[in-house]
């Protein structure tokens, strides 16, 4: 019994019971479900091995989607806990456990595979190739990612949840201050996902640089792809620094070494430090993606080529460039002197005028456009002036002496939160509207679309304008519960009701996709938006060859030429396609991962080790295995390409 | 014969193992903590350098400018992570 003492929950309560209960039903609903319908076999051989990038692309989508939800759940209960004063529905413990999984589960397994589903999805598409340069490699990116994300999600069941914030500064995060297993979970679960993260960057660099048609210069890339590629840029210079410093707070935790303790020669502020020379990049990894999405979408619906193609290129250059000089501006207040915070107040403020040449290049594009309202191009539209609110407060944040009275309240809060909904939840609902008959060969309900488009814009804007007001009063961030006297009621229950309107908002989504799968019509063809990049040239749903002849491309919108200019995309005869197998090694490799983590939280020695033997073990039968893929066959392909309706263009 | 003797190789081998030899030196010579510190910082990094270009082949090929572009990207952001850490940390924490 004592070996299974360490499992308990330190700070247990009704609601944890019942989602223990919950999290067993399901499972068991799940593994009967499979049993009953015999869809084992197709689980594993059409996902579960699968190295299709569109397959694992639409795999992160799943996985965001359902992290979006769990995140969800986390935020209404710390809005409804807020609504009142000196409200009883969680204690402190459960407050901090819930901001911390909160903000982790939204920006590292909501934000980022959603980013990751659309580039998996897309890239490959929009620059004509059969599938990334390592498709193997991606597997393995996106089970490390789930089996991290999994890893995290059990925390608060076994163990208990990390409550040192998001950000698990020392010296709170560390063993003396946190003595719950829920940092390691944090620690371990992080460095899992990022390792996944860190390969998805190296493949879609070498898929960017190597495998683009014939004719497509880097500057004849579509928008998208070029924001991808810069993306990757910095996923492959910033997440090295996160592993760094996961794997010394690790060491700290488990080892007892001094990196960012108190005493002994450590320094609790280099914690802060690390963290931020990888989470500010980390806010470009997931707003560039974003702006490429705005960027098709905008273009597409305006009915125009996008507005200075050179400008945006140049402007995400420099932006990656900039991204890496500004991140002492997330802790203005630790004590630093007032030269280092004026440095860093100047490269804040330089990064608003790249930021700018863009909203621009879109307002330009816009300009004697002919605007198609759909509901993709709906919340571009909305994004523009609600991601303008996020960004004015971000420059007054970003004077360091006005920080001071900024710093750590509700103020920043709202800040942040009206730059990622805007900026980055809007551009990924935007792309799932726009991509989805891509995926799957129907379209989403165009009025319940833009019904929900509207629900949570102007949620948005009520869940988090008070905010800044009560901020300013001095309410502090991470606060769990407040007196009548401090005067923020009124504005936490305001919040509180736009926290409603956005859960209503994103129920609408979910009612959409259903009612969508019921009763969308099936013919829509291949291009039903009308679109300009290459991605629309091939079927929906897409072949799995992607395309039956490699496009030819002479500008950065090959497909529209071939509309509209009589360009010829596809050039020569079918030949026999080269494909690359299905393997089960990257989900084993990453569910011994899963292992290996789970161990490591709980200091279970000999299991870690025989995990890691587990993992070497992969590795080594993956070198020695002799795989040189598959062919389709010409006649193979004329009959998938017959059944999905012949040419194209 | 004299084609086919790879003298650029064999003469980068023998100098990354001098460089090896010096970055030694430090443990077995009584230097002061600059001076070790010093020669281990600077034959490391002409030995990376010697690696990257020589052995792994980083100019040969035709994504040479790629490659490079990369390398100067990166040095470029670990000079400036370290440079802006220790003016954050200790220079300018006041």
């Amino acid at each position: 019994m004592e070996f299974f003492e360490r499992f308990a929950i330190p700070h247990p309560s009704p609601a944890i019971y019942a989602s223990m209960v919950a999290i067993g039903l399901t499972v068991i609903a799940i593994i009967a479900g499979l049993t009953y319908f015999k869809k084992w076999g197709y689980l594993w051989r059409e996902w579960l091995t699968t190295v299709d990038h569109k397959r694992i692309g639409i795999m992160y989508l799943i996985s965001a989607l359902l992290m979006l939800f769990r995140g969800g759940a986390d935020a209404i209960m710390m809005r409804a806990q807020l609504s009142m004063p000196e409200n009883k529905l969680l204690d402190a413990q459960h407050y901090n456990e819930i901001f911390t999984t909160h903000g982790v589960v939204m920006i590292m397994f909501m934000a980022m595979p959603f980013i990751m589903a659309l580039m998996n999805f897309v890239v490959p598409l929009q620059i004509g190739a059969r599938d990334v340069a390592f498709p193997r490699l991606n597997a393995l990116s996106f089970w490390l990612f789930f089996m991290g994300a999994m890893l995290f999600n059990i925390s608060f069941v076994i163990g208990g949840s990390p409550d040192a914030g998001w950000t698990s500064y020392f010296p709170l995060a560390g063993t003396e201050f946190s003595e719950s297993v829920g940092t390691n979970y944090y620690m371990i679960a992080l460095q899992i996902a990022g390792i996944g993260t860190l390969a998805t960057g190296i493949n879609f660099m070498t898929t960017i640089l190597k495998m683009r048609a014939p004719g497509m210069t880097l500057m004849k890339m579509p928008m998208f792809t070029w924001s991808a590629f810069i993306t990757n840029i910095i996923i492959v210079f910033a997440f090295p620094v996160l592993t760094v410093a996961l794997a010394m707070g690790t060491l700290d935790r488990l080892f007892a070494s001094n990196f960012f303790t108190t005493n002994n020669g450590g320094m609790d502020m280099l914690w802060a430090n690390l963290f931020w020379v990888w989470g500010h990049p980390e806010v470009y990894i997931l707003v560039l993606p974003a702006f490429g999405i705005y960027s098709e979408i905008i273009s597409t619906f305006a009915r125009r080529n996008l507005y200075g193609y050179k400008s945006m290129v140049a402007s995400m250059v420099i932006i990656s460039l900039l991204s890496f000089l500004v991140w002492v501006h997330h802790f203005f207040t630790m004590g630093q002197g007032a030269f280092v915070n004026s440095i860093f107040s100047i490269t804040t403020m330089a990064i608003a005028v790249p930021t700018g040449v863009k909203i621009f290049n879109w307002l330009f594009t816009l300009w004697k456009g002919k605007i198609v309202i759909t509901t993709p191009m709906l919340y571009s539209l909305l994004f523009i002036p609600l991601f303008t609110i996020g960004g004015v407060t971000g420059v007054m944040l970003g004077m360091s002496a006005a920080d001071y009275q900024y710093h750590n309240t509700m103020f920043l809060v709202a800040h942040f939160h009206l730059v990622i909904i805007p900026g980055v939840v809007f551009a990924m609902l935007a792309g799932l509207t726009y991509y989805w008959p891509k995926m799957f060969g129907f379209m989403l309900n165009e009025r319940l679309g833009k019904l929900s488009a509207w629900i949570i814009s102007i949620s948005t804007l009520v869940a988090f304008i008070p905010m800044f007001f009560s901020g300013l009063d001095g309410q502090a961030r991470r606060m769990y519960t407040y007196s009548e006297q401090a005067g923020f009621t009124m504005w936490n229950m305001i919040s509180f009701v736009g926290a409603a309107g956005l859960a209503i908002g994103f129920a609408l989504i979910v009612y959409n996709i259903y009612y969508s799968i019921r009763y969308a019509p099936r013919d829509i063809g291949s291009d039903p938006w009308d679109a300009r990049s290459l991605e629309w040239a091939t079927h929906s749903p897409v072949p799995e060859y992607n395309f039956a002849i490699v496009p030819n491309v002479d500008s950065t919108e090959a497909f529209w030429d071939a509309k509209k200019k009589g360009h010829k995309l596809f050039k020569g005869e079918l030949e026999k396609i080269h494909m690359p197998n299905n393997s089960p090694i990257p989900f084993i490799m990453s569910s011994i991962f899963f292992v290996w983590g789970f161990s490591f939280v709980f200091a279970m020695w000999i299991p870690l080790i025989i995990a890691t033997i587990g993992i070497f073990g992969c590795m080594a039968y993956q070198s020695f295995e002799k795989d040189h893929g598959r062919y389709i066959s010409v006649e193979e392909i004329k009959e998938t390409e017959e059944k999905l309706g012949g040419p194209t263009v | 014969m004299k084609e086919l003797f790879p003298i650029k190789q064999v003469m980068g081998f023998i100098f990354s193992l001098v460089l090896t030899a010096v970055a030694l030196a430090v443990y077995f010579f009584d230097m002061s903590f600059t001076a070790g510190m010093t020669i281990l910082l600077v034959t490391a990094f002409i030995q990376a350098g010697l690696q990257l270009v020589m052995f792994m082949h980083a100019g040969e090929s035709e994504d040479k400018a790629h490659i490079y572009t990369n390398v100067y990207y990166g040095i470029f952001i670990a000079i400036v992570t370290i440079l802006g850490t220790l003016l954050t940390m200790v220079w300018g924490y006041v």
